[in-house]
Parts: C-alpha cells; structure tokens; sequence
C-alpha cells in the first residue's frame, strides 16, 4: 500500500515536471524560436529534476540546508557584542584604508570608484525610507534630478557655489519629497510606489520638455568644478575623497540615525504600523520625515553627481537608474548601513567586471531580485535586527 | 480651442485607447482584489502579448490564411500562451511570497517585470516589431468624425470581453468562488474553496485579458517594442485605482475615463504631456477619492 502510494506520487510529479516543461517551452517558443527555445525547457527540466531529487533529501536536513541559506551574515549581530571602542574603530579603520588604497589607484578606477561612492550615498538615502521605515520608494532618482538640476542651472545661470549648492539641492529635494508624501502616505504602502514611480517620470518628461529651463533632452553643459578657497576639483582624485568624505558623513548620519529614538520608531513602524501606531508612534509624521531625509541625500547626491561629469541630462535620471538603486539596497541587506555600503560598492563595480555579458546584467538583477526575496530576504549583510529576526524564523 | 468635430474625434480616440486600459486594468484590479498585490510585472505581460500575437498573426499570414482567419487566430494564440506566462508567474514569484509582508512581493513583482522586459529585449531585440498587416488606414467617417475599422474592432472586442468577464464573475461556480475569496481568503479556504486554484484561474484570465489588449494595441499603432509595458502598465494601474482598485466594473470605467481625458488633453495640451496628465490625476484622485471612482472604502484589516 505504501509503495503503491509513493509510485502514485511519483507518477503525479513525473507528470507535473513534464506538464511544466511543456508549458515553458510553449510560452518561449514564439519569442525564441524552436532552436532557442529548447534550452529553456531543457533548464526548467533540470529545475524539476533538482526539485524531485529535493524531495527525497530527508527533512532534518532539508531544514539544515534552508538554515544554512538564511543563516549566515552575523556580522552586524557579532559586533553588537562588542566594546564601543572596537565599534568605532572598525569603520575608521576601514575608511583609512580606502582613503590610502585611493592614493595608488589609476584615474580609471578613481573615476569608476567616485561613481560606486556616488551610488553609495543614494543607497543609503533610500535605505532610510525603504530599509527602516519599510516604504518602497521607486523614483527615488527623480530627487537626484532635483539636486542635479538646480546646481546645473543655478551654477550656469548665477555661478552659485557647490557649497551652497550642496545643502540648497538637497533641502530642494526633500521639499520635492514632502509634497509628494503629503498626499500619499496617508494610503497604503502599494500606493506610495506606484505614486512615487509616476513622480519619477514626471520629473524626467518635465525635464525633457520645458527647454526653456532645462534645455531639454540636450542637457546643460559648462557646470564648473567645485572648488574650496581657491583650490579648484579638477581631477579624477580630488574627486575621490569629496565622495569619501561625503560616504563617510552619510553613513555615520545613518548609524546615528538607526540607534536615535527616531530610527527605532521607524523600525517600529515598518515592522507593524497599526501597533507602532497604538503605541504612540506618530506615524504620519514619521513617514513624510523619513520621506523627506531620504529625499535630501537624493538630492545632495545629485548636486554632487551634476559637479563630477560637469553635465547633465534627462537621461541620466530614467527608472532603471532608480531600480538600480533598490537593488543596492535589497542585495545589501534593508535596513543595514554596513550592507548597503556594501551592496552599493558591489553593483556599482560589477558592470566593470563583467564588460562581456554587460547585455545580461538587468536580466541577473531582475532574476535576483526575485529568488532574493524568497531565500534570502534579509540580504547579504543583515542588519543585527534582521539577523535576529529570521534566524528565530528559520 | 479646437474646434467641435476636433473634440468628438479626441473623444472617439480616447474611448478606443481608454477600452485598451480598461482590458489592462482588469489584470490589476482582479489580482488586486483577492491577494491585495500590485502585480507590477502585469505591464511586461501585456506587452509579451502584443510580441506574441504579432508573431502569431505574420506566421499565420505567410501561411497563406485570410486576414479574417488569422487575426482572430492569433489573438486566441497570444492570450492562451500569455495566460501561462501569467500562471508561472504567479507560482514562482508571488505564490512562494504569500505569507512575507508587504515588501517582499512587491520587489518580486519589480525583479519580475525587469526579467521579463529585459527576455524580450534580449530574444527580439530593441527594434520595433512591425504586425505585418496594414489596417490602420481603413475606416469610414461619422459627421466631422473619422472611424477606423481597428477601432470599431476595439471598442467591440474590449465590450464583449468585459460582458463576459461580468457574466463568468456573477453567475458562474468559479466566479463565486473568486468573489468568495477576494472577501477573506483564510474564510473561503475553510469553506472548501480551492484559493490556490481560484488565484491561478485570477492571473491567467487577467494576462490574457492584457494579451488582447496587446494585440489589439499593436493593430491600432501597427508596432511595439520591449519597453512598451513600462508606460501601458503605469496607465492602466491609474486607470484601476481610478475606477476603485479591486472592482471590476470600476476598472472598465476608469479605464475609459483615463483614455478620454488623455486624448482630450493631448488634445488642447500638447502631446508631449499627455503621460503627465495620467499621473497627475492618479495623485488626485489618492488626494480626494482614494477608494476611487465606483470603489467603496475598506477600513485597514488589523
């Protein structure tokens, strides 16, 4: 009776992998053609195949491997335990080694390695609105087109400074971001991303369209390097540690940030809104506020990317830059600075390592992005509270 | 000002885009309405149904069938292989994510919608795909007004899709056991309603919805391209939350609405920023009415 059953069973799955490897090679078939087409079905064959031999892998280590999978990154909880001074001293030390590692890298890599520093900062605006307060934000690069924009214009048209531009993009942005929240975040989540999302092609049509003030899809050219008391940014190194200082101080913005009362409160509120809410959490006012600082370093990022290439154009600011961005994020770990630091830096030195398969790279993040949320949901460097969170799950 | 005969053609080519969001929409709003996700890859789905369909209509075509055998054909073919796409789509992006919060499905669903944009760019390339019959250009004129034969088709297709769907949600087993679930899903399941199944049935008959849609689109334009469903997408989600996100009717609609005070505003506007006027009413419409057009506000369930 029992073989029986599990020849029963093993029919039905057999069946199932067959009916699975049909239908994928039928849906392919019109776009790949029949050629094309068979190294798809013959992948799902072999997915179903791993899938079967899966099953007869007993339980207890089944559950092993899962754990295995989501455990793992403890890195955030171990230096939890650790003394205050070892805390500090880490990341201190880290940041000299960069800054000493800069003095032997060629202007190639210094170029490549500002632009990782520049991505660096949006993924940690958007880890404060994504990652701690749990709201996703999908335009975020549109408040970067806000801080590029005004440093170019304001630049060519007055000759502002960079140094007012930095903080005056960034403000611009976050009011940008506030009267985008106000009327959204009363709704839910869902809401915010496609708002958000429509927000971005707005700006970047806006910005396309009223040449007047942007000179449309052609950009604006003649941006002038920063420069502090006569001393001008001119070259790829100089550049360098503008960006690292800028990391550095956004990043000790978001630690900071992430043990303040009002970090926890963020947390507090992604992890449950109506209890959070209950609790005396004013969630409303910490939307829009967690909205709004995300906004400003969007913004002040875009100041200093419109300072580095010295032009900008709409096309600099479209949704897959933005999706970029989330997957920084995501990768890293949500809600984890040292994660998506790290995160950042990876994606933003990968399309450098793979020049060959460049075509392929949005397809792997489209594809990652989907099995990330299924086996690994915390990232690759969780956060000590995430850490904890699904290790208690698993 | 444009003058009178002007405004009754905006209307015309409004309602004929309008009845394309509306077929989208209905993806969104069934989908919506049961597992409360925003199924942002459903845009790439239609789009993967105008590809299908086009290639569809030119192999039937060469194979010598007439015009009025292969194009019903081909929109037959596009929403049945779409509606698998929409079947493996809900099983191995969302299904797995069921349980996870609000987060993690929704970057599943972007993750999804970047895969399947960047598969059709990297099988058809970046090319506009051409439908190989030209049918645009026929048509007859109404007063001021001029109608193409597509848009007739259009209009007439997206009418009688919309009645059946109507039909199938009230008066069929499945259709109740679909309502049943959209109410409380935990609640229908200890009732003996399939809502796995039930879910699976949503999506498919959603993507193939957005497949005619497609198709339909692609005849109207003559052509599309892989980014297509980025745009089509974004105005049918509006077109749904318009109508009242997770309503049927509402969807069709908001829908028309959408395509109406689109082509009226490019219009009087200027074509340029007509995609403006979309997103802008959306945030409107979450301002003053956030439970839409035909939609009835649910309190947040704890």
């Amino acid at each position: 009776m029992e073989t029986a059953n599990a020849g029963h069973v093993l029919r039905t799955r057999l069946a199932k992998a067959a009916g699975w490897t049909a239908a994928f090679y039928l849906m392919v078939l019109p776009l790949m053609g029949p050629r094309r087409g068979l190294w798809v079905a013959l992948a799902v064959l072999v997915v179903q195949a791993l899938a079967l031999a899966a099953d007869r892998v007993p339980p207890a280590s089944r559950e092993r491997l899962a754990a295995a999978l989501r455990g793992g990154g403890r890195c955030s909880a171990w230096m939890e335990h650790r003394p205050a001074w070892v805390r500090t001293a880490a990341p201190s030390a880290l940041l000299l080694a960069v800054a000493l590692a800069g003095l032997g890298m060629s202007p190639y890599t210094l170029d490549v390695a500002t632009n990782a520093g520049i991505y660096v900062l949006l993924a940690l605006g958007l880890n404060i609105v994504v990652g701690m307060a749990g709201l996703l934000v999908l335009g975020y690069i549109a408040f970067s087109a806000v801080g590029a924009y005004t440093y170019a214009i304001l630049n060519t048209q007055f000759h502002l400074s960079f140094w007012l531009a930095l903080p005056l993009g960034g403000t611009l942005a976050a009011c940008f971001g506030l009267l985008l929240g106000l009327p959204t975040l009363r709704l839910r989540g869902d809401y915010l991303a496609i708002v958000t999302l429509g927000f971005g092609e707005i700006t970047r049509i806006t910005l396309n369209n009223w040449n007047a003030l942007t000179n449309g899809p052609n950009g604006i050219l003649g941006i002038q390097p920063p420069s502090l008391f006569g001393f001008a940014f001119s070259q790829p190194k100089h550049y360098f540690y503008l960006l690292l200082a800028m990391v550095a101080l956004a990043a000790f913005f978001s630690r900071r940030l992430e043990r303040s009362r009002l970090g926890r409160a963020f947390v507090a509120m992604r992890e449950d809104e109506t209890a959070a809410e209950s609790m005396g959490v004013p969630t409303l006012r910490l939307k829009l506020l967690a909205f709004t600082l995300a906004a400003f370093w969007g913004g002040v990022a875009g100041v200093l990317f419109a300072s580095k290439q010295l032009f900008v154009s709409p096309e600099s600011f479209n949704f897959l830059e933005s999706v970029m961005v989330l997957c920084m994020v995501v990768l890293g770990g949500m809600g984890s600075v040292p994660g998506v630091i790290l995160g950042a830096v990876l994606l933003a030195f990968l399309p450098e390592v793979l020049r060959g398969v460049a075509e392929y790279r949005l397809i792997v993040f489209g594809a990652a992005m989907v099995l990330l949320m299924q086996y690994r949901p915390q990232g690759i460097w969780p956060s000590s509270r995430r850490y904890e969170e699904f290790r208690q799950e698993a | 000002m444009i003058p009178g005969g002007q405004f009754f053609q905006q209307i015309v080519n409004g309602l004929t885009v309008g009845a394309v969001y509306a077929l989208i929409a209905l993806g969104y709003t069934m989908v919506y309405g049961i597992i409360e996700l925003i199924n942002f890859a459903h845009g790439e789905i239609y789009m993967i149904g105008a590809y299908i369909g086009t290639i569809a209509a030119a192999l039937l075509l060469g194979a010598g069938l007439p015009a009025a055998a292969a194009i019903p054909l081909a929109i037959v073919a596009a929403a049945a292989i779409t509606g698998l796409y929409g079947l493996s789509a809900e099983r191995i992006a969302y299904r797995p994510l069921r349980k996870a919060g609000r987060l993690a499905p929704l970057i599943s669903a972007l993750g999804l919608s970047i895969f399947l944009q960047q598969y059709v760019l990297l099988a058809q390339g970046a090319r506009d795909k051409v439908f190989p019959e030209e049918i645009t250009s026929s048509g007859f004129t109404l007063g001021p007004v001029r109608v193409a034969f597509v848009q007739v088709l259009i209009l007439g297709v997206a009418a009688l899709l919309m009645v059946a769907l109507q039909a199938f949600v009230r008066r069929t087993r499945m259709g109740r056991a679909m309502r049943c679930a959209a109410q409380d899903p935990v609640m229908a399941s200890l009732v003996g309603v399939p809502v796995d199944r039930v879910i699976a049935l949503t999506f498919i008959i959603g993507s193939a919805l957005a497949a005619v849609a497609g198709v339909l689109v692609v005849m109207y334009y003559g052509k599309v391209n892989y980014l297509a469903g980025y745009t089509a997408g974004l105005k049918a989600f509006t077109a749904a939350v318009l109508g009242g996100i997770g309503n049927i009717p509402g969807a069709m609609v908001g829908g028309l609405f959408l395509g109406v005070v689109e082509s009226l505003a490019a219009g009087y506007i200027g074509g340029e920023y007509k995609d403006v006027v979309a997103f802008v009413m959306l945030v409107v419409v979450l301002i003053v009415r956030p439970q839409g057009l035909l939609g009835v506000r649910v309190p947040d369930k704890i």
